[in-house]
């Protein structure tokens, strides 16, 4: 490792001021100190998200896009602000490009229902990767099941890798959709989504990007990555759950018929007839997410004021630590070395259960995930029936990665 | 030297862990008379259960195939040598006290020996997200039994 390049990123990103934000760090479980490992499943909240939802229900709320009102209209305000955060967040061109959502599933289910389902025939192909998660494979079963859709599995390497040009050999004349994690939660493999749209592109093919992890650790531009569609969720990029985003082209947007049915997504609604909204609109029926979108443009707000850089050092040394350590077990199996992987450890351990690990992990103090992680085709993929999963966030610590290596240890003294 | 978590040790206790490395009964049961599948969603592990119901109905034997973690597997192996030779009756009765044990509950109506020798599963309860670990095989036992009838699946 650049010890240079260490203490210099670390000038830029100081952990423990970053991790003074997180009140629910300092606790304690079972008597320990909590270390958390558990982001990729649910990142905690720094105060300043907290903070501005408290802040804006405590006096600025109403109804958004409703009333006449000074707070309905001061409410509206700091909504569409939410999502002109967002814009500049995934450098999306319009904000109306941007739709919120009540997570990333949802986001997907939006895709699947108004634009893939008006566009599929029995026989067409979706083409998606085995390590998707299943908010990722689940919608395109329905289309499946309901429309005779044929799902195409791209599969990755024994390193988690994942090849643009299997993506390309997958794409046929019956194509009518690439969806693709751009970061895994189980493997950490980045996938390389400006080349898949490139490639799916140059043969008509739209993309779709889960962009659940990879918004948490990449820097996400829309407009040089040319995809379709991007999927957030806001409670993995340290906001609050309950709201997700889905950025599309505004010209896919347009051409898609709503989603949800309900208030704010008409122009008129008539005894024999009805007209729709302009998007976004179209597609935030009913009262949305309003207090949560706030706490997510604050979350993004709050993550871009970092150093972006810096904090990707920062979590790619603790996973560097972590790898080592573990690699010198000789009793774990580590599950996804990719190249240029993000901050996820999935192993098995030999002759031990991942549940029974995790059990042992937590009366230590250590919150890891334990199971098939919503990805059991990935699972099958790996002859893993579950994995024990560790994922590092910017409030991480080396001394975290030291406590939960020393949890493995007993792990193995009382299991092995 | 770190002292060890009383409960961990309660959970972890050599009986399981001699259950879950050597399992007893294990592998499929040709002569079956009935048979069940049972499937843990959260951690997708799963457990066959093979049951040969004879005369009067007594569980002459009984087997068990899986994977899934320590408690899963102690679970299912003590359950196969516990419930061999019982009537169906004998073995529901002993599920339901088994169940009320997993929870917690101060009253199983377990007694005498099948109390002493089903309490080396007590200390589940001290894990809420486990007791579905441990449940996991005799709830397939139950299905088995009330289902899993094979000449009734052949037809």
């Amino acid at each position: 490792m650049n010890l240079q390049l260490m203490s210099k990123s670390r000038e830029t990103f100081d952990v423990r001021s970053v991790r003074s934000e997180f009140e629910i760090l300092a606790r304690e479980v079972y008597g320990k100190p909590l270390a958390y490992l558990d982001s990729a499943a649910s990142a905690q909240k720094p105060r300043a998200v907290l903070a501005a939802m408290s802040q804006f229900a405590s006096n600025e709320y109403a109804n958004v896009h409703r009333g006449v009102h000074y707070l309905s209209a001061k409410a509206t305000e700091r909504y569409e602000a939410a999502r002109e955060t967002l814009r500049r967040f995934v450098n999306a061109a319009h904000s109306n490009e941007i739709v919120f959502t009540r997570s990333g599933t949802e986001a997907i289910n939006l895709v699947a229902s108004s634009y893939l389902a008006a566009r599929i025939q029995a026989g067409d192909e979706i083409v998606l990767t085995t390590m998707e998660h299943h908010s990722n494979i689940v919608p395109w079963h329905f289309l499946r099941e309901r429309q005779g859709a044929i799902l195409k599995w791209v599969d990755v390497d024994e390193d988690g890798a994942l090849d643009a040009d299997a993506i390309d050999a997958a794409i046929t004349a019956q194509t009518k959709l690439v969806a693709v994690a751009h970061m895994s939660n189980v493997l950490g493999t980045v996938s390389p989504l400006r080349e898949i749209v490139r490639r799916a592109h140059a043969k008509g093919v739209p993309v779709l990007a889960d962009g659940c992890q990879g918004a948490v650790h990449e820097i996400v531009d829309v407009q040089n990555l040319d995809v379709d569609f991007y999927v957030l969720t806001g409670h993995k990029l340290y906001g609050p759950t309950g709201i997700g985003a889905l950025y599309a082209k505004h010209a896919h947007l347009n051409a898609m018929r709503p989603f949800n049915g309900g208030g704010e997504m008409i122009a008129e609604v008539a005894r024999e007839k009805v007209t729709y909204a302009e998007p976004p609109a179209r597609f935030e029926a009913g009262t949305p997410p309003i207090i949560e979108a706030v706490g997510l443009g604050k979350a993004v707000d709050w993550l871009s004021s970092l150093d972006r850089q810096a904090v990707a050092e920062h979590e790619q040394r603790l996973l560097t630590h972590a790898t080592a350590e573990i690699e010198r077990f000789g009793w774990a199996r580590i599950i996804g070395r990719a190249p240029g992987k993000g901050t996820i450890l999935s192993f098995e351990a030999e002759g031990m259960h991942a549940h029974d690990i995790a059990t042992i992990l937590d009366r230590e103090g250590v919150a890891v995930r334990a199971g098939h992680h919503c990805a059991q085709p990935l699972m099958e993929r790996f002859g893993a029936a579950s994995t024990t999963r560790a994922s590092f966030a910017l409030y991480n610590t080396h001394s975290e990665v030291e406590a939960m290596i020393a949890a493995l240890h007993k792990v193995r003294r009382i299991l092995g | 030297m770190t002292v060890m978590d009383d409960s961990l040790r309660e959970l972890y206790q050599e009986v399981i862990l001699d259950h879950s490395r050597h399992p007893r009964n294990f592998g499929a049961l040709a002569a079956a008379t009935h048979r069940g599948e049972g499937y843990n969603p959260l951690c997708g592990d799963r457990v066959k259960v093979y049951l040969h119901v004879g005369g009067a109905g007594r569980i002459d034997d009984v087997s068990f195939e899986g994977k899934g973690c320590a408690i899963s597997q102690a679970s299912a192996s003590l359950m196969t040598e516990m419930i061999k030779g019982r009537t169906v009756s004998e073995s529901q009765v002993l599920m339901s006290g088994f169940l009320h044990l997993a929870k917690g509950d101060a009253t199983t109506g377990l007694e005498g020996e099948d109390r002493e020798r089903l309490d080396v599963m007590a200390g589940v309860s001290a894990f809420p997200m486990r007791v579905k670990c441990a449940t996991l095989a005799w709830h397939t036992m139950r299905s088995a039994l009330e289902e899993g009838g094979i000449s009734a699946h052949a037809k």
